[in-house]
């Protein structure tokens, strides 16, 4: 084959052109999920609205559901006009929802599939997809292996020719690192590495790249970023809501698989890895990896992680039941709900910095955020009195919700007749953005990406196993631990956390 | 917060900015740009809500300046908002009498302090615009010529002017049909023969449609007059056949490609919020659009010559 000739059209000058999807069709498995109608179908609709899909993009279902194409389309239909990010437009609906099918089926029923490819092969015809698929596996783990098997087994995963096939995988990517390489071997059996995209949808493109921007496109935080300057890191993810109806996928996961495992250690490794030689997937990869090998436990987990389950107590104005009492939840269960985790990072730029991450549900608030603490001044040439009330300075870069900067540092009080006085101050930064264009939600990059075949931002199976190898001795440690301990729903966590950064003289942060 | 200051000068507008600023209780600035909008009484209220909504995506200092009567006394009246329905502040200046002149001694004092100005003439740009008194304090200045009373004598103007930062809200219009052009060369890169346009007769955006695909694809580009609404064709002819893209009503488009079924694309004229909110994505200079112009000057030029 010769290499197509470029397309006279396109100038790596000319950035106001949008990448439009080439022509293709995305299959989602689990299609009557929360996730599937919350955020994968509002992010289809989006990106439609915006004109990033292709002509004749198509949506197909498969679900365990008696269905015919006009229901499943009025279910979207219901989900887009609930969720979605830009307004309502008839058309765009209107093309959109000729693309719609929806085949029933179990996943261990091989007619299903065959409903399957041939609803495929008439898109192709009727809608010109081009034999492109992407596979979206929005299904428990435990049902990857046989829908992966059958994709294989009735030649769906075998593209002709010049096509492709891709398939999405959702986090957990396993529970421990045994079963994440069991998972990635069934995967990797049926496609090829770089047509498997991991998501973790907490942590977005936009705000992956907010993060590189602000760390290496500036001049003046990279010089404090080490351990000269820096004190310790705070890494904060914590939920208002309860487990929902999750009940049956919690009680087995916990807190620690389920968001320290992917969504705080990719944070860690963006905050702490060196500078890649370029902005793009490989050379980030490289960097996130080469700092998730340097990361080392501490030696006592007894005294440097805790971890604990939320008990009835009132959340934001509204009485909340205990973790206990949710439904479907044994009595005896040892899931923790919250987990937090001393973390070092064995290199020259890190060495004695504490990273400490925390994680829980029924917590004060939403918010996610990284929270760098520095060192105090080595002298300071005021009065003892003067500076009680000085902090130390922070930088904290928010995740979610607000994406922003804030930097904390003192300031003297006006006035204040006896002398100075000292005192923390912010400064506060957030990344604009509620605007029709602006800032996409992390499905539409995801989805968006998979379809131009993008390498992801996302975690590859090498960063997965790193993570697993980091958390698996501390979860196997808390196995022999007995019960975790309760903590006030609506609080910041157990007593133990408190304690446990107590131990190296440190505080959290009220996030 | 909002305050009608009237008979004012510049430096008391700025104490109000401030004074409304510690009022709201956020005294951190987090906005990255002016925005000036020169604008009339008749079609202030509209380009003022178009700039505040752009200022969500970009938040900005939004300074709209009406131009009243020259006759009669000097005098300045401003009213200042900050925080509402807007993530910057915003101040609608009136000029009369001889400052008319002289906006710029009212402007320059009120630019925030190192990050870029942006000039927006929302209907009848100045002519260079980079001459313009105001235009000078900008980085980028854009014109929409689409609303000026002349349209494509007002484009031609613009583009016979062309200086780097200068840009037309009738080459962003294009931006959804340029992405389509370029994605159906993505998936069949086939060599095109020539291509034709159809649009309204009026419409400029056409116009810099033929000369960037002139230009691009080296062939010949021809215009043809349609009834509208705006563009409604473009046709890229081939050996293999003709790939188009048709949208007859100004809302939904239908893509037809030799050898597929024909399919229907979500083509809709954008909002000017939205048109501003792409322009200040980028605030260097858009070289596609100095090599378009470049394109459709020389155009003109050899029309000229042969009718001459």
């Amino acid at each position: 084959m010769t290499e197509p000739s470029p397309n006279p059209l396109r100038d790596p000058q000319d950035r106001r052109l949008p990448r439009i999807a080439g022509p293709s069709s995305l299959v989602i498995f689990g299609v009557t999920g929360d996730l599937s109608r919350k955020k994968l179908m509002p992010a289809v609709y989006d990106l439609a609205n915006r004109g990033l899909l292709p002509p004749g993009f198509s949506l197909v279902g498969f679900a365990r559901r008696d269905w015919a194409d006009e229901d499943f389309a009025q279910v979207v239909h219901d989900a887009v006009k609930e969720h979605a990010r830009t307004p309502w437009r008839e058309e765009v609906w209107n093309q959109l929802a000729e693309g719609f099918r929806f085949v029933p089926g179990e996943f261990d029923d091989d007619d299903a599939f065959e409903r399957l490819k041939a609803t495929i092969a008439e898109l192709d015809e009727v809608r010109g997809t081009g034999g492109n698929y992407a596979f979206y596996l929005s299904i428990p783990p435990k049902f990857f292996a046989p829908v992966v098997g059958q994709l294989k087994e009735h030649g769906l995963a075998q593209a002709a020719g010049a096509s492709w096939r891709r398939v999405v995988v959702e986090k957990p990517f396993g529970r421990d690192l045994t079963t994440a390489r069991q998972l990635n071997a069934v995967v990797s059996e049926v496609f090829p590495s770089e047509s498997v995209f991991r998501i973790d949808h907490y942590l977005g493109k936009e705000t992956v790249q907010n993060i590189l921007a602000f760390r290496f496109a500036n001049a003046m935080f990279e010089p404090v970023w080490n351990s000269h300057y820096v004190d310790h890191v705070q890494i904060t993810m914590a939920e208002d809501i309860g487990i929902g109806g999750r009940a049956g996928y919690y009680d087995e996961i916990g807190a620690a698989r389920d968001v320290i495992q992917n969504h705080l250690l990719q944070l860690v490794a963006l905050v702490a890895m060196e500078e890649p030689i370029a902005f793009d997937a490989r050379s980030l990869r490289v960097e996130k990896q080469k700092v998730l090998s340097a990361v080392a436990l501490p030696g006592r987990l007894d005294q440097h992680s805790a971890r604990g389950q939320y008990a009835a107590g009132w959340q934001g104005g509204t009485p909340v039941q205990g973790y206990l009492q949710e439904q479907d939840i044994p009595a005896s269960s040892t899931t923790e709900t919250y987990a937090a985790l001393r973390l070092d990072v064995e290199t020259r730029r890190w060495g004695g910095v504490p990273f400490y991450l925390r994680t829980g549900k029924r917590l004060g608030r939403r918010v996610t955020e990284v929270a760098v603490s520095f060192k105090r001044a080595p002298h300071l040439p005021f009065s003892e009195t003067a500076t009680e009330s000085l902090g130390q300075n922070a930088l904290v870069m928010r995740i979610q919700p607000d994406e922003g900067v804030t930097l904390r540092f003192g300031a003297k009080v006006p006035g204040t007749g006896s002398g100075t006085e000292l005192r923390d101050v912010n400064m506060d930064f957030a990344y604009g953005g509620a605007f029709v264009e602006s800032s996409p939600e992390a499905y539409e990059r995801l989805i968006l990406d998979v379809l131009l075949g993008d390498p992801p931002l996302f975690p590859r199976h090498e960063e997965v196993e790193l993570s697993w190898q980091i958390l698996d001795p501390v979860i196997a440690h808390w196995a022999t631990q007995g019960r975790p301990e309760q903590y006030d729903a609506g609080g910041w966590g157990p007593t133990c956390a408190d304690q446990m950064l107590a131990r190296d003289g440190r505080t959290w942060r009220r996030p | 917060m909002k305050f009608d200051l009237v008979d004012t000068d510049a430096s008391r507008i700025a104490a109000s900015l401030v004074k409304a600023r510690r009022a709201a209780g956020s005294p951190a600035m987090g906005m990255v740009l002016t925005l000036v909008v020169v604008t009339d009484e008749a079609h202030a209220s509209s380009a003022m809500r178009a700039a505040a909504e752009v200022s969500a995506e970009h938040p900005a200092r939004i300074l709209g300046v009406i131009r009243r009567k020259r006759a009669g006394p000097i005098r300045l009246d401003a009213s200042v908002r900050v925080g509402q329905n807007t993530s910057g502040e915003s101040v609608v200046l009136r000029l009369s009498g001889d400052l008319v002149d002289h906006a710029d001694s009212v402007v320059l004092p009120l630019l925030l302090p190192d990050s870029p100005v942006v000039l927006w003439w929302p209907h009848d740009a100045p002519s260079p615009m980079a001459a313009d008194p105001l235009g000078v304090l900008a980085q980028r200045r854009i014109s929409d010529s689409t609303a000026c009373r002349t349209k494509r004598a007002a484009m031609l103007a613009q583009a016979r002017h062309y200086v780097p930062g200068d840009t037309d809200l009738a080459w962003t219009r294009l931006t959804p049909w340029r992405g389509l052009l370029a994605a159906a060369l993505d998936q069949h890169p086939v060599t095109v023969q020539s291509a034709e346009v159809r649009a309204e007769r009026s419409n400029p955006s056409a116009d810099l449609l033929v000369a960037w695909l002139a230009s691009r694809l080296g062939v010949t580009v021809t215009r043809h007059n349609s009834r509208g609404p705006g563009l409604t064709q473009v046709r890229l002819l081939t050996r293999h056949g003709d790939i188009a893209i048709s949208r007859p009503s100004g809302r939904s488009a239908v893509f037809a490609i030799p050898g597929e079924a024909d399919r229907p694309v979500a083509l809709e004229r954008r909002t000017t919020a939205e048109l501003m909110a792409e322009e200040l994505r980028r605030l260097d200079e858009d070289e596609v659009y100095a090599e378009a112009v470049r394109s459709l000057t020389k155009r003109q030029d050899t029309k000229q010559e042969k009718s001459a």
